[in-house]
């Protein structure tokens, strides 16, 4: 066979690589080259250079170095036994590429993943061996996201900190049973070890000892991981209360989710459906309510159900508390406040801000930027009462799309 | 009166101004305000009437956020603020009371341009320009934001980009960054740079990431609107990438997992014996 040319390597090495949903590249340390010494600024809010026909946004150079792969996980194009075309970067190749169309301003960084070519640990050893380069060689400033393989080498983990932003772990599938049945090389004790081993050196490297030394630099951006949705019989509730133990065991930044979605060359024990975007969508929304709403995960849904996908996971909650309404807005404490659908962190700020000085009335929620049509019947406060509204048997109908409108496509 | 404020440094020309014209009573409606060359104004002969004489400390905040909004395309935006800057000063109106219309239309014009800029970080497209026998590579770009953003826009490049010389050309000024000195200049040149090898494999890069089994073309077009596709050398692909989708998703739907052939059979022997010695 002819070898492959850069450009075809890219084609099959990128398509290999969209099933990956991260594409963060903010946080972490601020860096910049305004003096000459190097490429590349990064830290504060991220940016999207692009966005594809799939609405995901286009922020890293999101490749793997490789497609071969010693592993044969069921849900992923790069298994062992799919007969998809193979390609396989250089060190410099991937350098290149990154570093090109970063002058050129298409990317932020590189987020780079790989297959299990021979063993993880030389895997890993030639992935940490890109992003040294990068930052050595080529005196790169921009993020870098490095997918840890878990069977890895702590050394080689602490090398991979040492030069990315981000690390991140697939768990892969919500359950120990379904990760065991598709993913038959994969452990939940090894990725479980790994994620713990990159959450300690994180902490590690914020302290500093008694005499004033520091541990290494290590992944200031911290750790995600993902979760593939629809390749087996999980359920939200389930989905749900292992992302909650695993924010709150390994310090995670954020779990992504990906809708199973038909790939070329599938395994046939796999569901060939439409991937379920919008249950997808869904999860993220709960995921946000339990980050930034104060939300638990027992509290958005029971274990063993699913999401409603006609109306989201907050106002879900709403309709089924509506003894706590309607709130007083010129009250209501800030906890309450976030519960109310139609209200966000910022307008909930906005409302404390305002009632320091006056009492808030209907005319002022337009300015304050809440979505009033959602938050009205859950809300009363001078020129605004409900009256029978909460109570209303069709309150739920009021907000949930009519059949036909179900579809995302 | 007529007020004739510079292309370059308009908003830092507007605060001096505006400072200048409250201290000596100006009131607003007899200001005519514009950017470059002046307009005829009919009544720049009749004299005046003036008012008491203001002088105006405002919050930090308050100065950022209209230094932003003053980047508008809004053509009314310098006359609007210099009201508004009066009424804070006599405590007509107080900042952050997004209840009264003129300071929420100037908040709102602030996210626009913030977004403005913000996009313009995103957007621009480098060719390469480097000159044979160059020490240090030269890059080039054209762009057309929808305010008057170039200004604030530049400094995040020379930031990011600070060891190669790079150029910013808009169809009204260029910012340019030369041995480390970043300049804005009025822009003498409207040609778009010549043509990347590199935009090739970029557009490679942007065909496969896509995903033709999660088609949302207006989740697309919510962040990318088709105004900015002009200057995206990877747009033009975006057209059949959606036309095709359907079509793709089917194969892959119809096209069964095939028994594996002889050379991956090989090749799975060959990993389960390595599996095995480990």
């Amino acid at each position: 066979m002819a070898p492959r040319t850069l450009s075809e390597k890219l084609a099959l090495l990128a398509d290999a690589a969209k099933y990956d949903a991260s594409c963060a590249s903010s946080g972490g340390e601020r860096r910049q080259s305004r003096d000459g010494s190097g490429l590349g600024s990064s830290g504060g809010a991220g940016i999207c250079h692009a966005w594809a026909p799939d609405g995901r946004c286009i922020s890293l150079l999101k490749i793997l170095l490789t497609n071969f792969c010693i592993y044969d996980c069921a849900y992923c194009i790069n298994r062992a036994s799919s007969g998809v075309a193979r390609a396989r970067f250089t060190v410099d190749e991937v350098v290149t590429l990154t570093v090109e169309f970063y002058r050129r301003n298409y990317i932020e960084g590189l987020f780079l993943s790989s297959g299990i070519l021979r063993s993880p640990d030389e895997t890993m050893a030639e992935m940490v061996r890109v992003a040294r380069t990068l930052r050595e060689r080529e005196h790169f400033r921009g993020y870098i996201h490095l997918k840890t393989i878990p069977d890895a080498a702590p050394e080689l983990i602490a090398a991979a900190g040492k030069w990315a932003d981000r690390l991140s772990i697939n768990v892969e599938l919500p359950t120990e049973t379904a990760l065991t049945r598709l993913a038959p090389e994969k452990s939940l004790r090894t990725i479980h070890g790994a994620m713990a081993e990159v959450k300690a050196r994180g902490e590690a490297a914020k302290d500093c000892t008694a005499r004033g030394t520091r541990a290494p630099r290590f992944a200031p951006a911290g750790q995600s991981t993902q979760m593939i949705i629809g390749a087996d019989p999980a359920t939200d509730g389930q989905i749900l209360r292992r992302s909650a133990r695993l924010y709150g065991d390994f310090a995670l930044r954020r779990v992504y989710y990906s809708a199973f979605s038909p790939i070329p060359d599938a395994a046939r024990t796999l569901p060939l459906i439409r991937p379920p975007l919008m249950r997808e969508h869904r999860l993220y929304q709960a995921d946000w309510l339990m980050r930034n709403y104060g939300f638990a995960a027992d509290e958005i849904t029971p274990e063993t159900a699913m999401l409603d996908l006609e109306i989201d996971p907050k106002l879900a909650w709403a309709l089924a508390h509506r003894a706590l309404f309607p709130l007083d807005l010129n009250r209501a404490p800030r906890e309450l406040l976030l519960r109310v659908p139609g209200l966000g962190p910022r307008s909930v700020a906005r409302i404390l801000a305002a009632r320091r000085y006056r009492s808030l009335r209907y005319e002022d929620l337009k300015a304050i930027g809440c979505v009033i049509g959602k938050a009205e019947p859950f809300i009363s406060l001078p020129g605004w009462s409900p009256r029978a509204l909460p109570d209303a048997e069709n309150l739920r109908a009021r907000f949930a799309p009519p059949p036909e409108q179900l579809s995302l496509f | 009166m007529q007020v004739v404020l510079p292309r370059i440094g308009t908003v830092a020309a507007w605060r001096a101004e505006a400072r200048r014209l409250a201290a000596a009573g100006v009131l607003p409606e007899t200001v005519l305000w514009s950017v470059g060359e002046a307009a005829p104004d009919l009544f720049a002969a009749s004299p005046a009437p003036r008012a008491a004489s203001v002088a105006f400390r405002l919050p930090r905040v308050a100065v950022e956020s209209i230094e932003t909004a003053l980047m508008h395309a809004d053509p009314e935006r310098f006359a609007r603020a210099y009201v508004l800057v009066l009424r804070l000063a006599r405590q007509e109106a107080i900042w952050g009371d997004r209840s009264d219309p003129a300071l929420h239309r100037l908040l709102e014009q602030e996210k626009a341009v913030r977004r403005d800029i913000h996009q313009m970080h995103g957007f621009v497209r480098f060719r390469e320009v480097t000159p044979p026998g160059a020490n240090r590579r030269a890059f080039a770009a054209w762009f057309e934001p929808a305010h008057h953003i170039l200004e604030a826009a530049a400094p995040f490049f020379a930031r990011r980009f600070g060891d190669m010389d790079w150029l910013i050309a808009t169809p009204t000024l260029t910012a340019r960054f030369e041995a480390g000195e970043l300049e804005i200049l009025e822009t003498a040149n409207r040609a778009t740079p010549p043509v990347d090898a590199t935009e090739d494999l970029w557009r490679v890069y942007f065909a496969n990431i896509f995903n033709p089994a999660r088609l949302m073309v207006n989740a697309m077009t919510s962040h990318m609107p088709r105004k900015t596709w002009k200057n995206l050398p990877e747009a033009a692909l975006i057209p059949d990438l959606i036309r095709t989708a359907p079509e793709r998703v089917a194969a892959m739907r119809a096209a069964e997992a095939a028994a594996p052939g002889p050379k991956l059979q090989r090749r799975l022997r060959a990993i389960s014996a390595q599996r095995e010695g480990r």
